[in-house]
Order: structure tokens, then C-alpha cells, then sequence
């Protein structure tokens, strides 16, 4: 944070503020080339942009407002089984069942947030914990519904009315254009008044609270964008996959969208996605060392939490002094 | 002493933390266009007692502010009245720009870009190295100039009353003066101030009241007047 560069005039154009610009341009690369050349990567990159949806949403609850949750799977897991019934066992359309899918979660995110937020720390992190471990739990035993470990197939693909996007180009550009619309609303947020409010939070609740910001409130509309974000990111899964079980949503869902955020830079605005595309096909590129492919992988995220521990947006993030100048909020 | 209604009172204003009662019992006021300093050793309880009017530790006694009796816990409810807290340690936000700092002060603003403008002028001019700095991350400021900021972010939310802990902590001596300055400069425009501070002699300067705070309890109350030696001063430390 003890940037020295950022204290020329903002006036003035510098190189390094092209350097901003770099994780996008990464970005789209990545996912230009996989639309170019088609097959696996294009399947490994629509993953990449669903665990995306679900990392913007983790980097507001996380980056933004500095808390801990480690249950924001269980709202993917909510919104990913209301869909997949609503659009198997009850015939629904996938637009609407997706809606109820996301209400749902974020009423779940409403109720349960209310009283958990009150944590701190390791509290809440202990105790979101719990709540993915539940959502987990009820997804396996309630089989009634959820057809337990068997999980639900023939979940329809994305698509408004009749018109079905079921190519693997087609999820790739929808996905992108999904992305991008969270990406701009996150950046929106992150200079609003609702923003500027989330960062006290981070910086000092404490200082914030002085300053008349209602620490809660914003914690909770933290934690319900994150949860919205999530939700969706579960619907997008099923539709797309065409199946679901409890597995989905698990531990891993948690452990590998954190290693997201950190590899991409959390609290920054490109990070969740550059994260998201960089740790979906860093496996893959080490396929060649075949049987220390992990190895290699665990190697790199290793190097990248040594020499970019901010994460790999953050490393342009830092030159890029505040574009608002003045003005009123 | 004993002029009209004081602008904020205290009365048996009491603070723990968890089972350590770090303020006991404390009966203190502040009159209008007031300077106190707050003085005391570490761990008196100074820090406590601002937090403790500001509804931020769990409390005991009354606070009234302008004869009305403050709500306790509610902090952002006595922050709405205009009484803003400059935390010790300055309290700024460091990833976020001077600019977005200075937009968080006035976050309770309900009035128009018209206000806004008008209180950033009087920070600018208090602070010109502030306008200079807006779009620069605060955090990678030197302390002065956080302080300067922190000060200036509690002006933007125009405080009915400022308290301010410690602002001279982890400062060059030249740099606190300035900013002591700055601070006789604004109780002259009429402003109440609560200054705690450590170094006696600096507030004692300005202030026109002092309270001594012990292990929680208010020890003395001083007329900076009747203190002209370090010697008379250390008497009231150890007495």
C-alpha cells in the first residue's frame, strides 16, 4: 500500500495506468483463444466464468467489506436445487426457476446473516462453516427432493422461452456477457456510497460506526450481494452441466473459489475473474508432467502467493490511484 | 466555573471491558466553544472515556448532549448529532483515496453537492495539503498528513463537537505543533474540542480546562493557567 508512484497530479497520463488495463486484456485473451479454438477449453473456461460469478460475489463479502465466509456455498447450493427441481420435477422454464432459485437464497442469506454477522473473525468464519456443512447435509439426506447422493439429471440448458443455448460457444458468450455485467456492477459498487461504506466497514468498524456508518447494515447487505452472486453462479452450474449432487457444492466448491480470490487479487475488481480463469486451467497446463501435475500446480500457487501476495490484479491495482477526484457522494 | 448549560456532560460515566472496569465513575462537561484536554498516563482510561461518550464500549452513567440525554450503544446515533470521534491511531482508510476519506466524514450528508462543497472548502483551507493529495491512496501518506486527514474526514461530517484522541501520537515535533495549531484555529471559529492527550504540556497550551485521569478515575481538575513549570505539573501526576 505505500505506493510513492500514486502521488502525482491525476491530470496527468503515466504508463503505468495502461498497466491496469493488463488483467483484462489477460482475460480476454484467454477466453478469445478458447473461443477460437473450441473443444475442452471452451468447457474448461465456461467453468471458469460460472466459478467467476460465484468469486465476484465472495470478493464483495471478502475484499471489499474484509469478512470471512466460508458457507457461500450453501447458497449456490440453495439456488442450484431449486432450479434443477423446478425445471425437472415441475416442468418450469429455466429463466423463472433460476429467479426463485436466487430469491430464495437470498432470503436464506437474509435470515441466516441477520444473526450470524454478530460474529467476528474466526466466529463467523466457524460458524458459515457450519452453514455450508448443513446446506450440504440437507442435500444429501432430504431425498425426497433432492434424489441424495444419486443427485438430479436431465436438468434442461440456459435459455429464455424456447430459444436454448446449448452449444458450447453459445455458454461461453453468454457467460461472458454475465460476467461482465457483474464486473461493471462490482466496480460501480466500488465506488459508490455503498462501497466507500463497505471499506470503513473493512478498514475499522469501529472508525466507521463514529462516523455514523450502521456497521451491521452494511455487513449484511454485504454478505446478501455475495450470497445473490453465489446463487446465481449455482443456477448457471446445473443449467449448464445438466446435472447436480451434492458434490457440486461441497468443500472443494469452497477451497477452490478462495484460491480464486487470492490468486486473482482479492478487494480488487479484475481479480475474481483473472483468479477464476488462471486457477481453472493452471492444472491443465501441466498436464505434461504428468505425474506431478500437482505438484507443479501446488509449486506455482505457492510462487504466486510469495511474489504477488495481494494477488495478480493487485499488482496493477497498486499504480492505479482513485479515478473520483472530489465532488460530492 | 459553573456557566450556563454545557454543551456535553457527563455523569457517572463508568466503561468495562469484559470484567475490567476501565473507567469509574466520571463526571465531566464541556461548555460551549470549549477547549478541555483530557490528561493522564497510559492506561488511565483517556481513550476510554471517548469511547465511552461515543457509545462504543459498554457503558454506565449518562452522557447529555446540549441538555438531552445521549442514547448509549448506538453510536452512529450520537455520531448523527454531530459529536465525531477522531479514533486514536487516526482511524483512517487506507486503501481508499484522500477523496473517498473525505466522502466518507460527511457519509450522514443528506443535503446536496452545495453542502459538500462548502465543507470541503473549510477543510482545504484548514488543510491545504489535503487538496493537493485528494486522489492519492491515504494510506501511503506520511502520519502527519493522515492526521491531518482524519481531522479533516471528522470536519467533513461538521461536528457540533469534536473529541480527538491522541493526535500527536507517533509525530515529528514540528508536525504536531502544526497540527495543534490547526486545532486552536478551529476552537476560535467557535468549535468545542476534547482533547486527550499524553503530552501534557502541548494541550495545556490550548486548552482552557484540563481534567487529570488515574486508573480510570478523574484526579484533578486543572486551570492551565496555575500550571507554569513541568514541576507543578509532575505535583498533579504524583499527588
Amino acid at each position: 500500500m505505500t505506493s510513492l508512484l500514486a502521488t502525482t497530479l491525476p491530470s496527468r497520463f503515466r504508463w503505468t495506468d495502461t498497466l491496469a488495463w493488463l488483467p483484462w486484456i489477460i482475460s480476454a485473451g484467454i477466453v478469445g483463444y478458447a473461443f477460437l479454438s473450441g473443444g475442452y477449453v471452451v468447457t474448461l473456461v465456461v467453468f471458469a466464468l460460472i466459478y467467476a460469478v460465484f468469486v465476484i460475489g465472495l470478493n464483495i463479502f471478502m475484499g471489499f467489506t474484509n469478512q470471512v465466509s466460508f458457507g457461500q456455498n450453501a447458497f449456490a447450493a440453495i439456488s442450484g436445487y431449486t432450479s434443477a427441481v423446478l425445471t425437472t420435477a415441475y416442468e418450469w422454464t429455466t429463466l423463472p426457476a433460476i429467479a426463485v432459485g436466487v430469491a430464495l437464497a437470498v432470503l436464506c442469506a437474509f435470515l441466516i446473516g441477520y444473526p450470524t454477522l454478530r460474529l467476528k473473525g474466526h466466529y463467523l468464519a466457524m460458524g458459515t462453516l457450519a452453514i455450508g456443512l448443513i446446506t450440504y447435509e440437507i442435500s444429501v439426506e432430504w431425498s425426497s427432493v433432492t434424489q441424495g447422493y444419486m443427485g438430479i439429471s436431465g436438468i434442461p440448458p440456459l435459455g429464455i422461452g424456447a430459444y436454448e443455448v446449448t452449444s458450447d460457444r453459445g455458454q461461453l458468450a453468454l457467460l461472458v456477457v454475465i460476467v461482465l455485467i457483474l464486473t461493471f456492477m462490482s466496480a460501480r459498487i466500488r465506488t459508490s456510497r455503498l462501497g466507500r461504506a463497505f471499506f470503513a466497514v473493512a478498514g475499522s468498524e469501529d472508525a466507521a460506526r463514529a462516523l455514523g456508518v450502521d456497521v451491521a447494515r452494511y455487513k449484511l447487505a454485504s454478505f446478501i450481494l455475495s450470497a445473490a452472486c453465489a446463487a446465481l453462479a449455482g443456477s448457471l452450474f446445473v443449467h449448464v452441466v445438466g446435472f447436480v449432487s451434492p458434490e457440486v457444492f461441497g468443500l472443494h466448491m469452497v477451497i477452490l473459489s478462495f484460491t480464486m480470490l487470492y490468486v486473482g487479487g482479492i478487494g480488487t475488481v479484475a481479480g475474481p475473474l483473472l483468479g477464476a480463469l488462471i486457477v481453472s486451467l493452471l492444472p491443465d497446463t501441466f498436464r505434461a508432467f504428468k505425474d506431478y501435475q500437482d505438484l507443479a500446480y501446488g509449486a506455482v500457487l505457492i510462487l504466486l502467493l510469495i511474489y504477488a501476495p495481494r494477488g495478480l490484479a493487485a499488482l496493477f491495482d497498486r499504480y492505479v490511484p482513485a479515478k473520483k477526484v472530489g465532488g460530492a457522494p | 466555573m459553573a456557566n450556563p448549560e454545557p454543551i456535553l456532560k457527563a455523569t457517572g460515566l463508568s466503561a468495562r471491558y469484559g470484567h475490567v472496569e476501565a473507567l469509574k465513575s466520571v463526571d465531566m462537561h464541556v461548555e460551549e466553544a470549549e477547549l478541555v484536554a483530557v490528561l493522564g498516563p497510559n492506561g488511565a482510561g483517556k481513550s476510554t472515556l471517548l469511547r465511552a461518550i461515543m457509545g462504543l464500549v459498554e457503558t454506565g452513567g449518562t452522557v447529555h448532549f446540549r441538555g438531552k440525554a445521549l442514547p448509549r450503544h448506538d453510536t452512529v446515533a450520537v455520531a448523527s448529532q454531530g459529536i465525531i470521534l477522531v479514533p486514536e491511531g487516526r482511524g483512517i482508510f487506507g486503501p481508499m483515496s484522500v477523496a473517498e476519506n473525505l466522502q466518507l466524514g460527511a457519509y450522514r450528508l443528506q443535503g446536496g453537492k452545495g453542502e459538500y462543497e462548502r465543507r470541503q472548502a473549510r477543510v482545504f483551507e484548514l488543510f491545504p495539503r489535503l487538496k493537493e493529495r485528494l486522489s492519492q491512496v491515504a494510506g501511503s501518506m506520511s502520519g502527519g498528513e493522515q492526521q491531518m486527514l482524519a481531522i479533516g474526514r471528522a470536519l467533513m461530517a461538521d461536528p457540533k463537537i469534536l473529541l480527538l484522541d491522541e493526535p500527536s501520537l507517533g509525530l515529528a515535533p514540528r508536525v504536531m505543533t502544526e497540527i495543534l495549531e490547526k486545532l486552536r484555529v478551529l476552537n476560535e471559529q467557535g468549535l468545542p474540542i476534547v482533547l486527550v492527550e499524553q503530552k501534557a504540556p502541548l494541550a495545556l497550551k490550548l486548552a482552557r480546562r484540563a481534567y487529570l485521569l488515574s486508573l480510570g478515575r478523574i484526579v484533578a481538575a486543572i486551570d492551565p493557567r496555575e500550571v507554569q513549570s513541568h514541576d507543578e505539573l509532575a505535583r498533579y501526576y504524583f499527588a
